[in-house]
């Protein structure tokens, strides 16, 4: 039997951080307030005082604290990246989760006992890459882009040592992370340099006679007729004109959902599985922490006659994007 | 100040390839980037191919430079690159972390404009593992090269991304293959009947991106032809333009002319006029969106206004 997968939990802010721990995360990852993490949304994430109080509550329950410093500092605001890892480090969080090769330099420098985790946002899809980063910078553990399909996944554990977490749930960035200037392109802000995709402040709605307009940075990204549901409006999400087609030519809204092979994961050895979502609520957090421990205990404890609970799939779906899962890049087909 | 021609990003005919080539050799660029940066199943031109046109173009006087894949997911994709990495000859774009692991210390490298170089700290690393030179992410502006040509590593080149429609993205899907509802396993290299891409447009007729298989590109073209003398004035060494399927030899000479000043950046503006694949853009330049376009005169405007 393989060891333990840890299930990882987004904080956003406290009260989602104990739904966390409270329903069953090993593991939380939260974020300064401020442009040094890719959820830097108004109202979001952790100043110092409420940093103390989140790991106090998740280490008295014997969890661990992620802190992710996933954007790239440019030279104009450099200091204030590597304030953050100071301020991580005096802290004592678990981990950083780092993208920017420059800081993991400074880190690894500055704080060799710190232990560093390469953030999706650093776009590792090989193990020729992985490898890079663990030889500069001793790094542990490893978030993988979902660009990579399962045999690609286990290609990649055989060919490192280092730790292998992946996406469980969540929002599904169909361009592969940390390499995706969409945002920017619109807005003049991109996960990369500002922390935010499709960031609120670009965002605009109006009621015309042919619908529900959604623009950003002033392209109309999406028009929806009377009665339809709208989501959070995404770039890659909206619907285009492409040959005189109309349709979602780049991806639907939809979720990743890993429910149905949670098995496979466990035998291939991941370290780490990971719910997208510190843009949501604690209630959200609460939903799918306790739905994922159900599944990953279920999965751990006899994996050959695991199979996802219809309670388990409905509560996901409920509150998925779009209503709806996919496997995403894991599944050959859906590339 | 340089000349080059990037890595051809998308999947033309391999006569094409070849005519497109033979034409450069003749052409006013002094780098020229070749390979596949994009999609392994493009195997039209094989590396044999390339090191073949290299020779050519290195007889021509031109410093040749192989470029490698964006994004990196099979094991087939490394065995190339690894076969790039030691091709013997030529110095490699390493566009992804692997291929910089693989050139580490073995061959010079180019750390493209994927491998996301925010800051002076990251080209030092770049630096010390044999980079020779960085390109510059597309979504950088002005105020952010001159802080990082402030304290950029001695030794190391800096390339702009100065025209062309601009790579974007990258992902697992090929929007292509997707908009004709083929599986990407059986994608028909469907890719190939778009020279320039395939343009997405916004529901109400707006050009916005432009698909190139698994790769999305900006609709617009970037042109910075107007900023030469500024791009001149922080000591860039090198302007990339991205190859387009025509006029590319008269787009090559107006930055060429205005870089020796025989045109005025206006007068370069004006002879790029009709030669763009795409309406022109500039915003990442001054720090707005990458789809903007500004004028010269509303720029210094703009930024009198705002006490910049």
């Amino acid at each position: 039997m393989s060891r333990k997968v840890e299930l990882v939990c987004p904080a956003g802010s406290l009260p989602a951080l104990r739904a966390a721990v409270d329903n069953g995360a090993d593991a939380v990852y939260m974020g300064f307030r401020d442009g040094t993490n890719a959820r830097n949304f108004p109202g979001l994430n952790f100043d110092e005082r409420a940093a103390r109080e989140g790991i106090r509550y998740a280490r008295e329950r014997g969890r661990k604290v992620l802190l992710a410093l996933n954007t790239y500092p440019q030279p104009q605001g450099w200091n204030i990246w590597t304030g953050a890892v100071d301020k991580a480090a005096e802290l004592g969080v678990d981990a950083l989760i780092l993208a920017d090769i420059g800081l993991m330099r400074y880190a690894h420098k500055t704080h060799p006992q710190l232990r560093l985790h390469l953030s999706v946002q650093g776009s590792a899809t090989s193990h020729e890459a992985i490898n890079l980063y663990r030889e500069q910078f001793n790094i542990q553990r490893v978030v993988l882009p979902r660009v990579l399909s399962m045999a690609q996944v286990k290609r990649v554990m055989d060919n490192t040592d280092a730790e292998i977490e992946v996406f469980a749930f969540g929002s599904l960035c169909v361009m592969v992370e940390g390499r995706c200037y969409l945002s920017s392109y619109a807005t003049g802000e991109s996960p990369n340099t500002c922390g935010a995709c499709s960031p609120a402040k670009a965002v605009e709605w109006r009621e015309t006679s042919k619908g529900r307009e959604v623009r950003l940075g002033g392209v109309l990204i999406d028009l929806y007729k009377p009665g339809e549901a709208a989501g959070y409006p995404v770039l890659c999400k909206g619907r285009y004109e492409v040959n005189g087609a109309v349709n979602y030519a780049i991806e639907e809204p939809t979720s990743l959902s890993v429910l149905d092979i949670l098995p496979e994961l466990v035998r291939m050895g991941i370290s780490a599985i990971k719910v997208e979502g510190r843009q949501r609520s604690p209630a959200y957090v609460a939903q799918v922490t306790k739905v994922l421990r159900e599944a990953l205990d279920a999965a751990e404890r006899s994996p050959d006659t695991y199979s996802p609970r219809s309670d388990w799939v409905a509560a996901l779906d409920k509150v998925a994007e779009g209503s709806t899962h996919t496997l995403g890049a894991l599944d050959r087909a859906w590339q | 100040m340089k000349l080059a021609l990037g890595p051809l990003l998308y999947f033309w005919s391999r006569d094409d390839v070849l005519a497109f080539y033979r034409q450069a050799r003749d052409w006013p660029v002094d780098v020229v980037y070749l390979g596949e940066a994009v999609c392994s199943k493009r195997r039209g031109v094989r590396l044999e191919d390339w090191l073949a046109i290299a020779d050519e173009l290195t007889a021509a006087g031109k410093e040749v430079v192989l470029s490698t894949l964006a994004l990196i997911e099979a094991e087939s994709e490394l065995l190339t690159l690894r076969r790039i990495v030691d091709n013997g000859r030529f110095a490699v774009e390493a566009n992804d972390m692997g291929a910089v692991r693989l050139a580490a210390g073995k061959v010079p490298f180019v750390a493209g404009p994927h491998l996301n170089a925010y800051n002076c700290e990251t080209l030092g690393l770049f630096r010390d593992l044999g980079a020779t030179r960085w390109v510059m992410p597309v979504e950088l502006s002005r105020d952010t090269l001159a802080a990082i040509q402030a304290c950029r590593p001695a030794g190391l080149e800096t390339e702009v991304f100065a025209f062309g429609r601009m790579p974007l993205a990258f992902s697992a899907r090929c929007f292509t293959a997707r908009h004709y509802n083929l599986p990407k396993d059986d994608c028909q290299l469907r890719c190939g009947d778009f020279s320039d891409g395939l343009v997405l447009n916004s529901q109400e007729g707006e050009q916005f991106l432009s698909m190139n298989g698994i790769q999305t590109q900006s609709a617009a073209t970037c042109n910075l032809i107007g900023v030469v003398p500024e791009l001149k004035e922080l000591d860039v060494e090198v302007l990339r333009l991205s190859p387009q399927s025509r006029h590319m030899d008269k787009i090559v000479s107006a930055f060429r002319a205005v870089i020796d000043g025989t045109l005025t950046p206006q007068q370069g503006i004006a002879a790029m006029q009709g030669l763009t694949r795409g309406e022109p853009c500039n915003g990442y330049w001054y720090g707005s969106a990458g789809l903007a376009w500004l004028e010269l005169g509303e720029v210094s405007e703009a930024r009198a206004l705002s006490g910049g």
